[in-house]
């Protein structure tokens, strides 16, 4: 398959991630929706590594995917805290710091 | 020809569970789909001749990160006593901008240049390896150092309420 095949699959990927942020409610629902986004991206640095023949796009893949977990543990402790505090993880209601 | 077939098996798989993530209204079950689209990325960089990020793709993302999610589901569903129903709101503003977004992006890859995938030379893993104590080996340990404070950080603000 040529390049722009992934290239097109991951934007696809990306899109739908993007809705996914734009339409959730629940925190845990928009933390999904940036894991897809995060994954898309991943897809085309792999694609541009294999078809350039260059290894910097695996090593960018190899430190986006431990950020990524980095990102998920901390994000998830917060909803946890933040659901102990409120009882609600509905991102709408998270509104403490509206002026 | 197994590619082409592999890549369309990897991108129906990829496309579908990623519409499961973001329609699906029970959120155990998106977290499930989310399970499906990374093991059919992961066969994406398979596809790829990437054979190592594939391994570290199903054993942190499918296997760490949705764990974790599925603990945070457990705990956060157990605390209310109900299974949680996520329901959505825009859908259709946000179908119109993740549309525009698809629209922009696959316009700008329009203009990327037809590249011939070069033949695979040498051992992939050997120089990555090489690379990871080489050249980037500072980011290697700052990557270690920020996994370290995201998972104390993660225990002192999940810690039991004393």
């Amino acid at each position: 398959m040529p390049l722009s095949a992934y290239l097109v699959l991951a934007a696809l990927v990306f899109a739908i991630g993007l809705f996914g942020v734009l339409t959730r409610r629940n925190a845990v629902g928009i933390l999904l929706g940036i894991e897809l986004m995060l994954n898309a991206v991943n897809i085309n640095l792999v694609a541009f590594s294999r078809f350039r023949a260059d290894l910097g796009g695996l090593i960018f893949t190899l430190f986006t995917i431990a950020i990524t977990v980095a990102e998920v543990a901390v994000g998830l402790a917060i909803v946890i805290v933040i659901f102990r505090v409120r009882r609600t993880i509905e991102a709408d209601h998270l509104d403490l710091l509206r002026g | 020809m197994t590619e082409i077939l592999g890549f369309w098996v990897a991108a129906v798989v990829l496309v579908a569970a990623s519409l499961g993530v973001v329609l699906t209204p029970n959120l155990f079950h998106a977290v499930l789909w989310l399970a499906a689209a990374l093991v059919a990325t992961g066969g994406v960089f398979l596809l790829l001749d990437s054979p190592f990020l594939f391994a570290v793709q199903l054993l942190l993302y499918a296997g760490g990160v949705v764990t974790i999610v599925v603990f945070a589901i457990m705990l956060t569903e157990r605390l209310v006593g109900e299974s949680i129903r996520q329901t959505s709101r825009f859908i259709f503003n946000g179908a119109v901008l993740a549309a525009a977004v698809f629209a922009g992006l696959v316009s700008f890859l329009l203009q990327v240049p037809a590249l011939a995938r070069p033949v695979m030379t040498g051992d992939q893993l050997r120089d990555l390896g090489r690379a990871l104590v080489g050249p980037f080996a500072a980011s290697l340990q700052l990557v270690g150092v920020l996994l370290v404070i995201a998972l104390l950080g993660a225990l002192y603000f999940a810690r039991a309420e004393d």
